[in-house]
């Protein structure tokens, strides 16, 4: 009784976006088949689903089922890994906004028990519960040494779409679940996701800044300086091997290009501030806002500090350079207007337009990875809030994203695009570190840490363990 | 022998009268020069303790003068340090009481020459960290340089911007706020 009960309320549930979802499966791949061959044949690179847009801000999340592990000896350390297999999966799913995890509760038959495999798997169980994903696992244990068997199927076609064998100590159950994340990420969006990604901001240690670094979910935060001054705005490398912050450490701001594995690095110590350091993509050197001829202006150095070439020669202030995607442009905060507004800039013409037309107050801009928006930070009736521009559209209408919940800042876009890391003070006036969809959705707090956090940014995908 | 006796008889009274005589008058001679003395010595002990006195009270008023010279330069020089100027939002712009407030630091730089000063720049917390550390920069070059044309050399002056990051006061009001853009001098 219970479970007819359930799954009639699922069924309701997910009728809204069942209709949606079902027509696309239908026809999606049908139409898919005969675009996959054309582009194929026309570009270098097709990818062979494409069910998930994650720049749709109209997304309705995708429900997939996340199975029990079957324990293939069935002894303890064994089923207690594939509990913890489980959960990682839920978690690291669910993270994403566009896919809603569904509960267990609700679900039909145990493919623990049944079998894991294409052939063992009784689709209708799952389209019956509105589960249009299917995730089994197999978890084999041997003297603290895991194998795990992951399979990912699309319930309304009865197909298998990834499946994944690893192998490593029991303590890497979590980065073995990531990986098969990034495969489904790549095989549901063309994209690998964030699941290799990580965090970098600033958190208090007894009231002084110091520059942190956790995992994509807020799991396992380190702190990496230990001035014991004021270090502020971090920024990753594209490599993930490098971080540029600036510090107080010696009385005034400089930057520190640190890299975090050798003890390697440089210090960029101009008489004056130097502040805001921003990577080039895919190259170790830097975009940084000097002020030692006078106001601050934009230069860009080499990951030894060196000034290499001059970007913004204006009067005003000029700071928080952001590299486009492609590395050819900056967007920067200036107030060569007359109030602080966006601005972007090829790196090798004059050509510098202002973007942001709303507003007498609009800073600290961050570059969606597909080039196409900028999230920013307005000040508007002393609301501080975070919004998202189109730059295709001209000086359209920006988005916001965040509204009546105090004050919100410092937006930093996850590596594949679909969420977007930030600071607000909405829970009890204290400086935490949330994250959203990148259409505003599902905000929550990320990790909870003693002090206060500020100013995060989100690494690319990280290749090597770090 | 009745005039020999009689003769030596006078002489010896006379002898004696005169000794007796001289003692007398010693006597007297003593004590008047006593009395004498000891007034003298009265009136210079009296006027010793005048001019002591005196002396003490010239002490007295020269600790009390010194004192007050030093309370002023000691609350001219907390004056210079404690008292800041304040800008509005978003803006570097000297008000006519900061050009008021920077004379007077002027003024008292210039009676004490050789003295360095850092000029910091402060921002409320309201706007990005990095922006604020610029505009905290503004702020402060802007004192700097207005000290500079009122004649302060400026090697004496420094300067550096803390943003948002050293409130005097962290509450999220306009009050303070208003003490928190400020521009503050630091020996």
């Amino acid at each position: 009784m219970k479970q007819v009960r359930n799954y009639i309320k699922l069924k309701i549930q997910h009728g809204g976006h069942g209709r949606d979802s079902q027509f696309l499966w239908r026809v999606l791949p049908v139409c898919l088949a005969g675009i996959c061959f054309f582009l194929s044949v026309v570009q270098a690179q097709a990818k062979s689903y494409d069910y998930i847009n994650v720049s749709n801000p109209l997304l309705n999340k995708i429900p997939v089922a996340v199975t029990e592990f079957k324990a293939f000896s069935g002894h303890d350390a064994e089923i207690n890994g594939g509990k913890t297999a489980q959960q990682v999966l839920q978690s690291a799913l669910d993270f994403t906004g566009y896919l809603k995890v569904l509960n267990p509760d609700a679900f039909l038959s145990n493919p623990a028990k049944t079998g894991i495999q294409l052939g063992q798997i009784n689709f209708k169980d799952w389209t019956g519960i509105g589960a249009d994903l299917l995730v089994t696992g197999g978890i084999e244990e041997q003297n603290g040494q895991v194998t795990l068997k992951l399979r990912l199927f699309d319930t309304l076609n009865s197909k298998l779409l990834v499946g994944k064998i690893y192998t490593g100590s029991s303590s890497q159950i979590r980065r073995m679940i990531h990986m098969f994340c990034s495969e489904i990420s790549y095989v549901l969006t063309g994209k690998w996701g964030v699941f290799n990604s990580k965090i970098s901001f600033v958190s208090t240690v007894q009231g002084k800044k110091e520059i942190f670094v956790c995992e994509f979910d807020g799991h396992d935060p380190k702190q990496i300086t230990h001035h014991k001054s004021i270090s502020l705005s971090p920024a990753w490398s594209s490599d993930g091997q490098w971080l540029a912050y600036t510090s107080y450490a010696k009385g005034k701001p400089d930057i520190y290009i640190k890299n975090l594995n050798a003890n390697r690095g440089a210090i960029v110590n101009q008489k004056g501030s130097n502040m805001s350091p921003d990577w080039m993509p895919g190259q170790l050197s830097l975009a940084a806002a000097l002020s030692f001829s006078g106001n601050s202006e934009i230069y860009l150095l080499t990951q030894k500090g060196e000034i290499t070439k001059r970007i913004t020669n204006n009067s005003g202030v000029n700071v928080s350079p952001r590299f486009s995607p492609d590395g050819k442009k900056i967007a920067f905060t200036s107030n060569r207007g007359g109030t602080p507004q966006i601005y972007v800039k090829s790196l090798d013409y004059d050509d510098a337009r202002r973007v942001t037309f709303e507003g007498k107050y609009n800073t600290s801009p961050a570059w969606s990875p597909d080039g196409k928006k900028i999230a920013y930070v307005g000040i508007e009736k002393n609301k501080i809030d975070i919004y998202v521009i189109d730059l295709a559209s001209g000086p359209g209408t920006p988005v916001q994203l965040t509204m009546n919940q105090y004050d919100n800042e410092d937006p930093s876009w996850s590596p594949d695009g679909s969420l977007i890391v930030f600071t607000s003070n909405r829970e009890g006036g204290v400086s935490r570190l949330f994250v959203m969809t990148a259409a505003g959705l599902d905000q929550r707090r990320l990790l909870t840490l003693g002090g206060k956090q500020s100013q995060p940014n989100w690494s690319k995908s990280i290749g090597s363990d770090n | 022998m009745n005039k020999k006796v009689w003769t030596n008889l006078m002489v010896a009274m006379l002898v004696l009268g005169l000794f007796m005589t001289v003692s007398c008058a010693k006597k007297t001679v003593v004590s008047d020069g006593t009395a004498i003395e000891d007034q003298a010595r009265l009136d210079a002990e009296a006027a010793a303790e005048r001019e002591r006195i005196k002396a003490q009270e010239l002490e007295e008023q020269m600790a009390r003068e010194k004192a007050l010279a030093e309370a002023k330069i000691a609350a001219a020089r907390a004056q210079f340090e404690n008292q800041n100027i304040h800008f509005d939002f978003d803006s570097a712009e000297l008000s006519p009481m900061a050009k008021t407030l920077l004379k007077e630091k002027a003024d008292w730089l210039n009676a004490n020459p050789g003295v360095s000063v850092v000029v910091e720049g402060h921002c409320d917390d309201r706007g990005t960290t990095e922006y604020n550390i610029a505009l905290g920069e503004k702020r402060a070059l802007a004192a700097k340089n207005y000290l500079v044309d009122l004649g302060i050399s400026e090697s004496r002056l420094s300067t550096v911007s803390f943003g948002e990051e050293r409130p005097l006061d962290s509450a999220s009001t306009e009050e303070a706020y208003s003490k928190n853009r400020r521009a503050q001098f630091v020996l």
